[in-house]
């Protein structure tokens, strides 16, 4: 049972010139779905607090400086927000094109989809261009750590932390392009305090994190998602009952996920529910 | 929180270090020695996240970096997960996590120094010491402008010995022979040496008139008496007459505003931090001078720093903060030892603690080292800093006057914008409104570099005639490497006359460009910093610099238009969509020179 929340009062917010209504307290992005707006997102997570890090989901608030983050920015009431204008639009085509020709996106849902959208061309810095390309780390048998196709979006760094995990294994260091998600002096994940949980993969939104058995795939190009079907079932470990989502390519388990609205677990899940299918 | 180690011992000297800051530890759980009271109680650790950055600073001051150990130690003592205070520690530039000599001399190559001929300083130093990186380093801008090109050797030891050479000349750069320790400024925790007067970066020094820049290079700053013999202490006391209200409506009516960079007026500030019911409130001085070509909070602390602490006692009367933070920045050795003595003489006499001059009130400063970030001095990243977390900016609502340091309600203001109310309550808001001070740095081509204080209205001219020029003036920067390039002298030096000449006044940098320094080289060199300076949080900013950089390194060689339309989108890009200052503002100097100086054309 999911405890009533005290009633919220409802604020008409201007989403493109449509009048919308959403309780106080309400992203701009929420709006927008009210709306039926398509807004991209990338570092935005429906478990997480937004770190609105990624900036392609800007919008042009009226009377604003600088465009404002939808994810993360409250609706107010009265406010007039443009989702489509050129100023918009215009800065999420630099910003795709930004992480597109830093960052290896091939995995990223969505991405080229949007890259089309918004007529970005991440080729146009030229061959030099300083990307964060670097050999995926391979540290241990159950996840792979592929930070060339990182955006920083810190999602990992947050889930293993203080919003959910609590094991703080991993977490940002360096500063500026050299950044990078890191244990501590870089040591590999099995000297590090990580639990093996999988949260963080859960909630990558790149690829950049993978369950070992997807990278192999991939590797030896037998990874095919339209022969993949998705079974959600209960895990059967101990007496908590979280959902699991089995996603099966030619009668194996490939992964495993949960669904994010599962009121207890959010989509978290531990050592045993994420990985431990082998005996099935 | 369940805190796994790899096991790193620290050394004797590291243990030391650490158990200097934060006294020996109480259990076992802290990194102490088990005993038979940790086998029948649970240890309870106090998490003190705040106090990590003063131990990374405890290590590296004494061993000169930090190695796994020490940090693993630090974490026990202050219940911090290992890989959080890794991300902490590799986020500032002075701390190293490999070991390297303990002395690393730090050579500004920025663009006040550049202007100066820092380029012959570098090469020899690089002839003399190999290759950057361990024991010397490229450095931003070390706010010693007026005494450009400068540098900075940090020993480590106890204590630490920061060497200043300024102006360093390439040969007494290379002989590392110590020069003899100045007269005054020498505390127990830093000692620096090779420093000139104050004097010397007040060129107005002693003249009649003057407000802020009044008692420097004539009252002794490590006196408190002095200080009171030459006028000071009688704020506070109107401010006591007044009361906190009266002082609030006093600084709104001179119509202050902020002197950092922004021009947010601070009567409004303190106003709406006053009026938060959610308490403690917290008062945060931000020293952390960092834009290039700034010097003046340092002159005002090196050299008038009661000052600075009697304009905090005020505002905290105001605004109701029991405790105040002042953050400087980590490469001012001797603004830092300086007001380390203010303070501590301040609190011996009364004047901080408790009940202070016999009126009730209750207010002390801490006073916190930054470590090499210019973000650190953007008004969020400072309370992140302070926090002992990474130094990044918070996104912004909700604001510092309802949530800033520790999630309370803070009123963060700049030094010179907090020892503007001192005048404002000597004088009363409406003498002071009707001369108002600003101060300038001035470096560059002129006769005489420093800092200049002029009231409010004065042309870029008439400050160029007081300090004289050298050479053909082509452009002045003004604000900084986030300001603006601008060739009309005859522009007012107030935040509305420079907007509307398509500049800022910024931090008050007045950078003069005489047509012997090669531009293209100077707006790499503004590149390279918001490059290196960058946080790394939000893609426009984190992408954007660099992108930014390699078109400007790629025009220098060959004018493309394409390059010229990439400059713009991305430039325009980082303006409008970047979470903070730092971003919105790195495309600024790069755009004027190009529309104004046709630097590509």
């Amino acid at each position: 049972m999911i405890p009533l929340q005290p009633p919220r009062r409802l604020i008409d917010v201007e989403i493109d010139g449509e009048t919308v209504r959403v309780p106080e307290g309400s992203t701009i992005l929420d709006a927008c779905a009210a709306a039926g707006k398509d807004i991209p997102t990338l570092c935005y997570g429906d478990t997480l607090t937004p770190k609105n890090a990624c900036r392609v989901c800007v919008v042009e608030v009226e009377g604003a400086r600088t465009l404002a983050p939808a994810c993360s920015r409250k609706a107010e009431k009265g406010m007039k927000v443009g989702t489509d204008t050129e100023r918009a639009r215009q800065s999420r085509k630099v910003v795709l094109e930004l992480l597109g020709s830093s960052v290896d996106m091939s995995t990223t849902p969505r991405a080229a989809e949007w890259v089309e959208e918004y007529d970005a061309d991440p080729a146009r810095f030229g061959d030099d261009a300083a990307t964060v390309e670097q050999p995926a780390k391979v540290d241990n048998e159950l996840y792979v750590r592929d930070y060339s196709k990182c955006i920083m979006c810190y999602k990992c760094v947050d889930a293993c932390g203080d919003q959910w995990q609590n094991t703080f294994a991993i977490g940002v260091a360096g500063r500026g392009f050299d950044t990078t998600i890191s244990t501590e002096f870089d040591a590999p994940l099995t000297d590090s305090a990580c639990v093996y949980c999988g949260n963080c993969v859960e909630v990558c939104p790149t690829g950049a994190l993978s369950f070992k058995t997807e990278f192999d795939m991939r590797a030896e190009g037998t990874w095919d998602e339209s022969k993949q079907t998705e079974t959600t079932t209960i895990c059967s470990y101990c007496g908590v009952g979280c959902n699991l989502t089995l996603h099966v390519q030619d009668n194996k388990i490939v992964k495993v996920t949960s669904p994010h609205d599962n009121p207890v677990t959010k989509g978290n899940l531990c050592v045993k529910g994420r990985f431990g299918y082998g005996y099935v | 929180m369940d805190l796994r180690f790899r096991g790193a011992e620290p050394s004797e000297e590291e243990r030391a270090a650490v158990d200097a800051l934060l006294g020996p530890p109480a259990s076992a759980w802290d990194g102490g020695s088990r005993t038979e009271a940790d086998l029948r109680f649970a240890a309870r650790a106090e998490a003190a996240r705040d106090q990590l950055l003063p131990a990374l600073h405890a290590v590296n001051d004494r061993v000169g970096w930090i190695s796994e150990g020490a940090l693993e130690y630090i974490c026990r003592r202050l219940t911090i997960p290992p890989a959080e205070a890794y991300g902490v520690a590799t986020f500032y530039a002075l701390f190293s996590m490999k070991e390297r000599p303990k002395r690393v001399l730090h050579v500004c190559t920025d663009l006040a120094c550049q202007a100066k001929g820092a380029e012959s300083v570098r090469r020899r130093v690089e002839d003399h010491f190999g290759p950057a990186g361990t024991s010397w380093h490229e450095s931003p801008c070390l706010g010693m402008c007026e005494r450009a090109p400068a540098a900075l050797a940090l020993e480590a030891g106890t204590p630490p010995v920061a060497q200043v050479y300024a102006p360093a000349t390439p040969d007494t750069i290379t002989t590392m022979a110590e020069a003899p320790p100045s007269s005054n400024g020498s505390t127990p925790s830093v000692k620096v040496t090779g420093e000139t007067p104050e004097r010397a970066a007040v060129p107005q020094a002693g003249q009649d008139g003057l407000l802020l820049l009044r008692r420097i290079g004539t009252v002794d700053p490590a006196s408190l008496d002095d200080y009171r013999a030459a006028g000071g202490y009688t704020a506070l006391r109107r401010a006591f007459d007044l009361g906190p209200a009266g002082v609030i409506r006093e600084v709104l009516e001179s119509g202050l505003v902020g002197r950092g960079g922004a021009a947010f007026p601070t009567g409004r500030k303190w106003d709406a931090t006053a009026r938060q019911p959610d308490h403690p409130h917290y008062l945060v001085c931000n020293a952390d001078e960092s834009e290039p070509g700034t010097f003046k909070d340092r002159v005002i602390m090196e050299g008038d720093p009661y000052a600075l602490v009697e304009a905090m006692t005020i505002a905290a009367y105001a605004t109701g903060c029991a405790k105040g933070y002042l953050y400087i920045r980590g490469e001012y050795p001797r603004a830092v030892a300086r007001l380390q003595h203010a303070i501590a003489t301040a609190r011996a006499r009364g004047l901080l603690g408790d009940d202070i001059l016999g009126k009730g009130l209750s207010f002390d400063i801490e006073l916190r080292r930054g470590a090499g970030a210019y973000i650190c001095g953007e008004e969020t990243a400072i309370f992140n800093s302070i926090e002992g977390q990474r130094g990044e900016p918070r996104s912004k609502p909700p604001f510092p006057v309802e949530k800033g340091l520790f999630g309370k309600p803070t009123v963060v203001n700049n030094v010179e914008t907090l020892v503007n109310v001192l005048p404002i309550l000597e004088r009363g808001a409406q003498a002071y409104a009707a001369a108002e001070p600003k101060l300038f740095c001035v470096s560059g081509a002129v006769e005489r570099p420093g800092v200049y204080e002029l009231t409010f209205g004065a042309t870029l001219r008439e400050l160029l005639d007081l300090s004289g020029t050298t050479g053909t003036t082509r452009a002045v920067l003004l604000g900084g490497a986030a300001g603006a390039f601008v060739t009309d002298l005859d522009i007012p030096l107030t935040f509305e006359g420079t907007r509307a000449a398509g500049a800022t006044l910024g931090s008050g940098v007045v950078l003069v460009i005489d047509d012997g320094v090669d531009l293209k080289s100077l707006l790499l060199r503004i590149a390279e910093f918001f490059r290196d300076e960058s946080c790394g949080q939000c893609v426009p900013c984190r992408v954007g610099t660099v992108r930014q950089e390699e078109a400007l390194h790629r025009l220098s060689r060959r004018v493309d238009d394409d390059d010229l339309v990439l400059l713009r989108e991305v430039g325009q890009t980082m303006r409008d969509a970047s979470i903070c200052g730092l971003g919105q503002t790195a495309w600024n100097a790069v755009e004027s020179a190009i529309d104004r100086l046709g630097v590509f054309r």
